[in-house]
């Protein structure tokens, strides 16, 4: 008897205490419907507020960039909101500089819609969308490094200009429970706008570089987002050097074919560091490219050759082998693509040599 | 039912902030005392909400108490009642805040949803039913409490922002630290003992 009064009462009172709760969030977190004006009117639409910022948007298919998913641990999603929301979260201050503070600058996923709000995204946001994907083919390129080809389903084509990156939107798998979002550089052409292509090196322990690595099979389905980044090609410049490291290749691959398919009066030189022979890519590829072009120039590099790749080419760190080859920059632009250290070593190689920041753009990850 | 030790509240009130401190001598709440405690701004905000919560559970468990779980006969079952009603008064503190309190939520809402784990708002509740205060008393108890937790959490956060900026020997950073400086405090919270008497 008393087992049935306990398991009776304990059920009741957990009853009542949910049913408050479902009350309480029915009223109290019933904001109605908000206006959500973009850009001075460029776009306006109705939501149900009471969510926050980014999913509101990515329900009404505005995509704003987000590696964590709204967890306030990526600070990607950034959005310039033109009305009053409240004082920054303690959440959101690591993110955000104090420049950005002033401009009410806010990052969208801590930001709750609760009345009708103004925010300005840049344009090219808009033709952001998410698209299901089929791995076609999934090929390996070093020990840790694979190149992943998605066929469009829906929509079957895409947008984008070359060095841009999509997200990958991961499934839940082995002890995974969540699916992530992981942003990966496109390495095919634009014009090839059926068919995307990344290239992915497995991080030990990385949530999404496992999955596409060890889970991914040719055949299945996955969502990608995008197109994103401002890592694309910039008015100016006649001769640009392009330099990688490890994954960071996918960009500049896309970059540099697409700029010698439209046949641009550029000259073009792509340092590409690796550490052993086995690390090296895609060699076939632009070594044939740098042979049919005058214009365009393949340097591989290898930091600590085996005496078993009876490597002829450049030896170094790429900092050095840069260093060797760059030195008059007038009218040159530089694209970096690679890990924050080499970059980070290559802009001051390159600032040395008498190149301006601002002709130096980055990727890095 | 409703008397109570005899103990006045206002005496009870700076009993559970000085003498028998939650924190400092009960050692009630200490993961989020040591975890949150390395900026002063945080710590005082996390220790406002505690209060708050403190007040407010202390007066509904009460209540629960006295005309649900006695007349049921359900008192071994207290531990299981108190924690979810103390979630579920989180649950809808956080909601009611941040509809009506906008500015309060922003600075405290954070800081809900990890108070519900907090030990020392259980404990508060268990003592004043072991302790048999009245309604009154209790609020008082609840009050004072979350008083002494917030006190102790912006001392500690005060010291190791000072202490932050100095080179400490190596094995002593972070935790290790924070737990010399808390015994310190706790040491010299001792000196008030004496004055009241509450357990």
């Amino acid at each position: 008897m008393s087992i049935v009064l306990t398991v009776f009462s304990v059920s009741l009172i957990s009853t009542i205490l949910a049913t408050l709760v479902v009350l309480a969030d029915k009223v109290l977190n019933n904001y109605g419907e908000c206006e959500i004006d973009i850009n001075d009117g460029d776009k306006t639409f109705m939501v149900t507020g009471g969510s926050n910022l980014l999913s509101t948007l990515a329900s009404s298919r505005i995509y704003i960039p987000s590696a964590c998913g709204g967890k306030a641990t990526c600070g990607l999603c950034k959005v310039r909101l033109g009305s009053e929301v409240g004082a920054v979260l303690p959440t959101e201050e690591p993110y955000l500089t104090k420049e950005e503070i002033d401009a009410n600058v806010r990052l969208s996923c801590q930001v709750k819609v609760k009345s009708s709000l103004k925010l300005y995204i840049p344009e090219e946001l808009f033709n952001v969308r998410e698209y299901k994907a089929k791995i076609v083919r999934i090929t390996r390129m070093t020990r840790d490094i694979k190149e992943f080809q998605f066929a469009l389903v829906n929509p079957a084509s895409v947008a984008f200009k070359a060095g841009q990156y999509i997200q990958v939107v991961t499934k839940p798998y082995a002890n995974i429970k969540e699916s992530v979002m992981r942003a990966y550089s496109i390495s095919s052409l634009p014009t090839n706008n059926q068919e995307l292509e990344i290239i992915v090196r497995l991080v030990p322990g990385g949530v999404c570089t496992t999955f596409m690595h060890e889970y991914l099979q040719e055949g299945d389905e996955l969502s990608l987002r995008g197109p994103f980044g401002e890592f694309y090609l910039h008015e100016g410049g006649d001769t640009l050097v392009f330099i990688a490291g490890g994954s960071g290749l996918a960009p500049i691959k896309s970059m540099v074919f697409d700029i010698l398919r439209q046949k641009l009066d550029k000259k073009l030189i792509f340092f590409f560091g690796a550490v052993t022979k086995q690390d090296l890519y895609y060699v076939d590829l632009f070594t044939k490219l740098d042979a049919e072009h005058d214009n365009f120039q393949y340097v591989p590099a290898l930091s600590q050759p085996d005496i078993s790749d009876e490597w002829e080419g450049e030896i170094g760190l790429i900092t050095e082998v840069v260093g060797r080859y760059i030195t008059d920059t007038a009218d040159m632009q530089a694209y970096l693509c690679g890990s924050p250290g080499m970059i980070d070593a290559c802009i001051r190689v390159l600032e040395k040599a008498g190149l301006s920041q601002a002709d130096i753009y980055y990727d890095e990850f | 039912m409703d008397g109570g030790p005899a103990i006045s509240p206002i005496i009870l009130l700076f009993a559970a902030i000085f003498t028998s401190n939650m924190v400092l001598a009960n050692f009630l709440g200490m993961c989020s005392f040591i975890s949150v405690s390395s900026e002063y701004k945080t710590a005082s905000g996390l220790g406002k909400a505690v209060s708050l919560v403190m007040i407010v559970t202390t007066v509904i468990n009460w209540l629960v108490y006295r005309f649900i779980v006695v007349p049921l006969g359900l008192d071994y079952l207290r531990y299981i009642i108190f924690i979810v009603v103390i979630a579920a008064t989180v649950q809808i503190i956080e909601m009611a805040m941040d509809r009506y309190l906008p500015d309060l939520y922003m600075k405290l809402g954070i800081f809900l949803p990890l108070i519900t784990v907090n030990c020392s708002i259980l404990g508060i509740s268990l003592f004043m039913i072991i302790r048999d205060y009245s309604l009154v008393q209790s609020l008082f108890f609840g009050l004072g409490s979350g008083l002494g937790w917030w006190l102790a959490i912006s001392a500690l956060a005060a010291i190791r922002e000072k202490i932050a900026k100095n080179k400490l020997p190596l094995g002593l950073e972070g935790p290790a630290i924070t737990f010399i400086i808390t015994g310190i405090i706790a040491l010299a919270f001792i000196g008030f003992s004496g004055i009241f008497i509450i357990q």
